[in-house]
């Protein structure tokens, strides 16, 4: 077992009086990749926001590679190394797909021309290199949501928030991202922390898995330890009956 | 704040890389614009160039406070504080103490930094966005215009003058003909441009055109949203109080009613706005469209003996709506487009 | 020697400023009504509010009506060109960026003030009334009729307001769309109906407030911008989209520009209303009765 990158402890949020987040804990070990499941509603994008600062925790702490990020804004997050993609993907619309990206190689580097060719480097490699030139606006969903990847990944984070960046995508599209994934994990060993609704993704890629209910972590396993467990496939069912 | 009428030629002028770069054509109307301005004065009889004056003195405030709302997002409707700050305290320095405006000037745009991240700081701290800050500007600018009509050492509400003495020509303390003041303002204009153009292709501006299209995206790419605000309006109030020197040297006269008023508040924004927010070009053709459009206005009515005062200000009004409902990128973006002045690259196929 | 004066004097000071703010906060009620619906800030409020100002003097001229019964007729004017302002220009910014619609407005508001400049001219322009000198005696207070009277109606309109929003069906039509403009679109509603209907609404009210506005201050074009900036205040004070709240911060500034006038010099008296506008902005950004985002 390698050691954890990132430990949740005892994470809450409330958001009046509703329970968003309770009590959630747990660790992502370095250079693995976790996907934390669940119906909507569970829970997951608020955890993740409260991993990247958006806003802190009522309780709880996060910690990354020892360093405590609790209280940091967003960008001392980034700095600390995590970088993140929107749910909704959230674009410089009117700058171009190279600035976009340009502006996330910035976080780390000085030079405009050096973050230029990290840019373009990351665009050939999720496959966006043709759009580089083209308004951020004017993409498809898909190419918005490689467009989030690249520009997180230009932070150069050791560990990457992904949230639900195959939402949406037709199943070539799926394979060919859950591809690019496992490429950056397997051979930068980027340790990638997964919101993912993709069951067939969440079982290709994942070497844990987390589900959370109602703002509960209702189980923690395998892949196939979590499919086969009694309360998650209630959680599910009872998600799709409502 | 998003821009999300922006045509996508937009970015073409305000972002960089390839698409940004002017074509040719571009790049020799430009040189062609600039040459034509420096001889100007060969021709030009004295109220040309006045007028001129005053449209490069627009072009450089509109130049100023554009990096303010067009890369950064901030909408300030109080950039007359910033003038009028930088005016009366160069003004101050020279009246009552005898140094000169080229010194003055420094004093000058450290008063309205301080201000401007004074107004920054409380806005930015205290979560006040969108339209709640801009009024938060006014209501600074007002203030200002009620508060010096009480300062008696600056002349209160009956002016603050600056000696005047015909026929001498003293550069170094700003003082000369017309002729002068004109290659000044020239000078700054052209110096303002080539300054917002390589803030606009440097780390910081990206981070300002982040922060403007997402700031909550921005934040999560590492940008601190703070301290890229707090530049972008020390940057913009510096400025601004370089055109209040300026201004106090040229016209040599001070009234807090006119130089802080809401209105010149505005004045200050319509050449952007009309040009091109967020563009480089745009605030310098806005107040080439304005300036005289208003000045041929103002002849008409003499000519035809007409007494209708509050005509011009109408016709402002009205194209300002015109502006905002057909061309709500500007005029530059439209026009750059039509002339192949720049590169537009893949963006037409833009489907909206 | 100000200190000297009996307590009765300020409460006079004060309950003339209650009154006054009474019609201010009528005025910020329109801008109001206006923001919490249609999202839409009306950056050419004061100038619809000299408008009604115009309206009430003209028909006192021509008509020799009374502004409290020149009122209707000048807020079913101005109902009917903010309607007409919604329906053809404002309601194709309503999704647009914040700064173009104050553009759009900027732009409305220079062509009204200017237009009315030019019709008007920069004189002022009063309205004569019978009762313009009457005081009334009200327990230790000694007031302008014309104050009381113009408090008066404000809170008649104010509170006929209230009452079309809670209890009609396009009140509450128009409510629901505030709340939450997908799911009136949902339901069925129709949208840039009830936004025209709203707009039209919030100038009537800023009309009639003008109306009213002539018994205490004479009309002049330059009052517009001033007006404006003082609406912004106002409702920025009791919180944007609270209607209650637009005329406790009428009242609020009026009474404390009038002590402030009377307390430390007339010219200043706006200083202090900036002052109370920027302390909200910083420590209460909602407004004292507006409600958390």
């Amino acid at each position: 077992m390698t050691a954890a990158l990132l430990t949740v402890e005892s994470l809450s949020k409330r958001f009046r009086g509703l329970k968003a987040v309770s009590n959630l804990s747990f660790t992502v070990p370095e250079g693995r990749i976790l996907a934390l499941i669940g119906p909507n509603g569970a829970g997951k994008t608020t955890s993740f926001n409260l991993i990247a600062g958006v806003f802190p925790p009522d309780e709880g702490s996060v910690t990354l590679k020892g360093q405590r990020l609790t209280g940091l804004k967003p960008n001392q997050v980034c700095a600390a190394g995590i970088g993140r993609t929107f749910q909704i993907v959230k674009p410089f619309g009117q700058l171009t797909v190279e600035e976009n990206v340009m502006v996330g190689a910035l976080a780390r580097e000085r030079s405009v021309e050096v973050a230029r060719r990290q840019a373009r480097a990351l665009l050939e490699r999720l496959e966006l290199a043709d759009a580089a030139q083209r308004p951020a606006r004017s993409l498809t969903l898909p190419d918005r949501k490689r467009l989030e990847v690249a520009r997180a990944l230009a932070t150069r984070p050791t560990l990457l928030l992904l949230d639900e960046v195959l939402a949406g995508l037709r199943p070539t599209e799926v394979d060919r991202m859950v591809a690019v994934l496992r490429d950056l994990n397997r051979r930068e060993g980027i340790t990638i922390l997964m919101i993912e609704h993709v069951m067939r993704a969440v079982m290709a890629l994942s070497d844990h898995v987390v589900v959370l209910d109602h703002g509960e972590k209702i189980a923690d396993g395998t892949p196939s330890e979590v499919v086969s467990d009694p309360r998650v496939i209630e959680s599910y069912l009872g998600a799709e009956e409502a | 704040m998003t821009n999300r009428g922006a045509s996508p030629v937009g970015i073409a002028l305000l972002g960089g890389g390839n698409a940004g770069a002017a074509t040719g054509r571009g790049a020799a109307l430009l040189a062609l614009g600039g040459v034509t301005l420096l001889l100007a004065p060969l021709v030009a009889d004295r109220y040309l160039l006045s007028v001129l004056t005053t449209v490069l003195w627009f072009a450089y405030v509109g130049q100023a406070w554009n990096v303010m709302m067009g890369f950064s997002g901030l909408l300030s409707l109080g950039h007359a504080l910033y003038v009028g700050l930088g005016a009366y305290a160069s003004a101050a320095l020279f009246v009552h103490f005898g140094v000169g405006p080229w010194a003055g000037a420094l004093l000058a745009m450290l008063v309205a930094v301080v201000a401007g991240c004074g107004i920054g700081f409380l806005g930015f701290r205290f979560g006040v966005k969108g339209v709640h800050f801009a009024l938060l500007t006014i209501a600074f600018a007002e203030v200002a215009r009620v508060g010096f009509d009480h300062i008696h050492w600056l002349g209160g509400s009956g002016g603050f003058f600056l000696p005047v003495e015909a026929g001498v020509s003293d550069p170094l303390n700003l003082r000369g003909s017309p002729l002068l003041f004109y290659y000044v303002i020239l000078a700054l204009t052209g110096a303002a441009l080539l300054l917002a153009r390589s803030l606009l292709h440097s780390r910081l501006g990206y981070q300002w055109l982040a922060v403007r299209e997402d700031a909550e995206a921005a934040e999560a790419v590492g940008v601190d949203l703070f301290t890229a605000r707090m530049t972008a309006v020390a940057v913009s109030s510096a400025l601004t109080a370089l055109g209040g020197v300026f201004q106090a040297f040229y016209f040599n006269n001070l009234f807090p009613e006119q130089v802080f008023s809401m209105g010149r508040s505005i004045e200050i924004i319509l050449p952007a706005i009309v040009g091109g927010i967020g563009t480089l070009i745009g605030p310098i053709l806005g107040a080439f469209i304005l300036t005289p459009l208003g000045e041929g206005l103002t002849f008409l009515l003499e000519v035809s003996g007409l007494e209708l005062p509050g005509l011009k200000q109408l016709f402002y009004g009205v194209a300002l709506v015109v502006i905002v409902v057909f061309r709500p990128d500007g005029v530059w973006p439209w026009l750059a487009r039509r002339l192949g002045l720049v590169r537009t690259s893949a963006e037409g196929e833009d489907a909206r | 020697m100000r200190s000297g004066m009996p307590i009765d004097y300020y409460l006079n000071i004060a309950a003339s400023g209650l009154l006054a703010g009474l019609v201010y906060g009528l005025a910020a009620l329109g801008l109001s009504v206006i923001f919490g619906v249609v999202r839409v800030v009306n950056f050419a409020h004061g100038e619809m509010m000299v408008a009604g100002m115009y309206g009430a003097v003209l028909l006192a001229g021509y008509a020799g009506l009374d502004p409290l019964l020149s009122a209707p007729i000048v807020a079913a004017l101005l109902f009917v060109c903010g309607w007409g302002l919604q329906r053809g220009l404002v309601n194709r910014f309503v999704e647009r960026p914040e700064h173009m619609q104050f553009i759009l407005l900027l732009g409305i508001a220079t062509i009204l003030v200017n237009g009315m400049l030019m019709l008007f001219g920069p004189d002022s322009r009063n309205v004569m009334v019978p009762y313009g000198f009457d005081t009334l005696e009200i327990g230790p207070m000694l007031l302008d009729a014309v104050r009381v009277r113009a408090g008066v109606a404000a809170i008649g309109i104010a509170v006929a307001l209230f009452a079309f929003f809670r209890f009609t069906r396009t009140g509450k039509a128009i409510r629901a769309c505030a709340d939450n403009p997908l799911g009136a679109r949902v339901v069925g509603l129709n949208l840039d109906g009830l936004y025209a209907l709203t707009f039209g609404i919030g100038a009537a009210v800023v009309g009639a407030a003008g109306a009213l506005m002539t018994l205490l201050v004479d009309a002049r074009p330059q009052l517009a911008p001033e007006y404006t900036l003082l609406s912004f205040i106002i409702v920025i004070v009791g919180g944007l989209g609270s209607l209650p709240g637009a005329l406790l911060g009428g009242v609020l500034i009026g009474v404390s520009e009038t002590l402030a006038g009377f307390l430390l010099s007339p010219s200043l008296k706006s200083l202090f209303s900036y002052g109370v506008l920027i302390l909200v902005l910083l420590l209460r950004p909602q407004g004292l009765l507006g409600k958390r985002s």
